[in-house]
């Protein structure tokens, strides 16, 4: 079985965010760019069905802009053996919707063949949580979305998902569609022989019209402003001072 | 116009903080119809009639629906989207499952996390861990949106919405129900409570947990706690709060031990007063804290939980 992983290329988690002054998004020229966090551990779990042997090949696709090169160069690094490109957007600010991205993986699934996907729950840059889902549906495969563990047995997975009350497993028919929460696994770090390697392993360009597949965005931004900042507190001195204070403001 | 709008029921008991908070995000787009699904609903179906400004119930009553499976709930609200404008839940992991792909479904896109409502192809939602709030105006036929309740009030009760029980789906036959974890609680839950006490990596261990848990119960609070407090096993994945976990905006909120990261803060910036105890003076949590108390949370919490 082949397994297929969609990586994005976002700004890096520890980067502190700003809005651009005209309001029409983020800065992201010259911010330190990573894997979404949630990818690295989609392709983390993949690499490992493969180590365990349940699975014969780890595709990594991206999405985006061409520097998205590099994100697929790093996930090739952390052990996944072949990589596709799909350029989707000249700007780095352009943000391919996950309507547009799932079409794209729609049509990629149909030449690749895969019989798992494995998607991170949600990009830290648009927080969307929606790709996987969005997937799901249009291929009409079973879905088991913020995983935090999964278990390939037959022709089904067993997936335990985080969910508000606490976890809730299922059992999913495969082909499926897995997304990722945090608890999965801890992603490996590649290292420098791995680096290297990964340089020489197959990377194959796209184009979103390859695919027929308009990637013209349903929502139009407005405008992107910061949060209202909240007023600047105080430090007290003492636990009693710390009651004081809140009874003062009726919190307690 | 209307709105179809997908309560939150889970094994049969309405979540009526959830979905009535979504009602009022709901009822400035059009009339509200709400639709209460589950192995039993009626009860729940019942209670959501007495929301305020809710114009019809639906009940779906199927075990398919027990377990709030994403396939078989999609395809039951695809086959009634036909006539509304808008289809809304608010945004619970259920709803986060389910919705993307009712969206997909439709051939539109989803609006995730709305936390305002311009008007009824305009919207506002946080982007970037909540660093930025952007507003995207929808050219969609029909608008699929999930809710933050975090930032709407109540719906006030005092309705009585005709309640039609209404034909359900074919099982896709494409997922199982195996088990749920829940550990039964006494305390509010913590999307709603007005007090939440958190704990972090701080706090040092499970065992030690239990003075966060002691402090809460004191208040009368829910217990969240930071993703490295999770990770590290001292408390349940359900209290994560932050940007991929539970977003709260209590009256109170207190974090104790915790450093205070933006993924941190995207889910609790909005309480209304932050009380922090950390011994590091420097911690980032200080800076959007009302009341900082730069104190070892060994010495502090215990004093604290005897001052009250
Ligand atoms: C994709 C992604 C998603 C994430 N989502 C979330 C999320 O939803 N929620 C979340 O919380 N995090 C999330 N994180 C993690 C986040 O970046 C931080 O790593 C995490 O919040 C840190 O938790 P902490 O503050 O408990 O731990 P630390 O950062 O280690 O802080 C511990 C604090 O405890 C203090 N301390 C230690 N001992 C004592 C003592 N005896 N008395 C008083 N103070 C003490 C220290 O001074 C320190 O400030 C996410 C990260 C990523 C990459």
């Amino acid at each position: 079985m082949k397994v297929l992983v969609p990586v994005k290329r976002v700004i890096d988690y520890n980067v502190k965010v700003r809005v651009k002054a005209d309001g029409s998004g983020v800065d992201l020229a010259n911010v330190k760019m990573s894997m979404n966090p949630f990818d690295e551990i989609a392709v983390e779990e993949a690499i490992r069905l493969k180590e365990a042997g349940k699975v014969e090949e780890v595709v990594v696709v991206s999405i985006g802009v061409k520097q998205a090169q590099e994100t697929l160069r790093t996930a090739l690094a952390m052990g996944a053996d072949r990589a596709i490109l799909v350029n989707a957007a000249d700007d780095v600010h352009t943000d391919i919707e996950p309507l547009a991205v799932a079409k794209i993986l729609k049509a990629v699934i149909a030449e690749e063949n895969p019989g798992l996907v494995i998607a991170g729950k949600q990009a830290i840059d648009n927080d969307m949580n929606a790709t996987g889902q969005m997937l799901s549906a249009l291929l009409g495969w079973s879905q088991a979305a913020f995983a935090s563990k999964l278990e390939i047995e037959g022709d089904h997975a067993l997936v335990t998902r985080e969910v508000d009350g606490g976890l809730q497993t299922i059992k999913v028919k495969l082909p499926t569609i897995v997304t990722a929460d945090l608890r999965l696994n801890e992603p490996r770090y590649a290292s420098l022989p791995n680096i290297m390697k990964a340089k020489k392993k197959p990377l194959e360009e796209k184009t979103a019209a390859d695919y027929g597949v308009d990637v013209t965005p349903r929502l139009t931004v407005v405008k992107t402003t910061e949060p209202a900042a909240r007023a600047t507190g105080i430090k007290v001195a003492s636990v009693d001072e710390l009651v004081a204070k809140l009874k003062e403001a009726g919190a307690v | 116009m209307a709105v179809l709008l997908i309560a939150e029921v889970t094994d049969g008991a309405l979540a009526l903080d959830a979905t009535a908070k979504a009602v009022t995000a709901a009822k400035q787009l059009g009339d509200v119809i709400v639709l209460c699904t589950g192995a039993s609903a009626k009860a729940a179906a019942d209670e959501a009639a007495k929301i305020g400004g809710v114009s019809k119930v639906l009940v779906a009553e199927d075990a398919l629906y027990g377990h709030r499976l994403a396939e078989p709930v999609a395809a039951l609200i695809v086959s009634l989207a036909s006539g509304y404008s808008h289809i809304v839940a608010p945004s619970t992991t259920d709803a986060k499952n389910i919705m993307p792909r009712v969206a997909a479904l439709l051939d539109v896109m989803i609006l995730s996390d709305v936390v305002g409502v311009i008007d009824a192809d305009t919207f506002e939602r946080p982007i970037y861990a909540g660093n930025a709030i952007q507003t995207v105006k929808s050219t969609d036929s029909v608008k699929v949106m999930t809710i933050r309740t975090s930032t709407f009030d109540l719906a006030p009760t005092g309705g009585s919405a005709p309640v039609e029980v209404i034909a359900t789906g074919d099982d896709p036959g494409l997922s199982e129900w195996v088990e749920d974890k829940v550990a039964a609680s006494d305390r509010p839950e913590l999307t709603s409570a007005g007090v939440v006490v958190s704990g972090g990596r701080g706090v040092g261990s499970e065992t030690d947990f239990a003075l966060i848990e002691k402090l809460a119960d004191k208040l009368g609070a829910a217990v969240g706690a930071s993703r490295a407090a999770v990770d590290s096993g001292f408390a349940p994945n359900d209290w994560q709060v932050g940007q991929t976990g539970k977003v709260v905006a209590p009256d109170l909120y207190i974090a104790i031990g915790i450093s205070g990261a933006i993924q941190h803060l995207a889910g609790m910036k909005d309480s209304k007063i932050i009380v922090a105890i950390n011994k590091d003076e420097e911690a980032p949590i200080f800076q959007v804290a009302d009341f900082g108390l730069v104190a070892d949370l060994f010495v502090a919490v215990p004093a604290l939980i005897d001052a009250l």
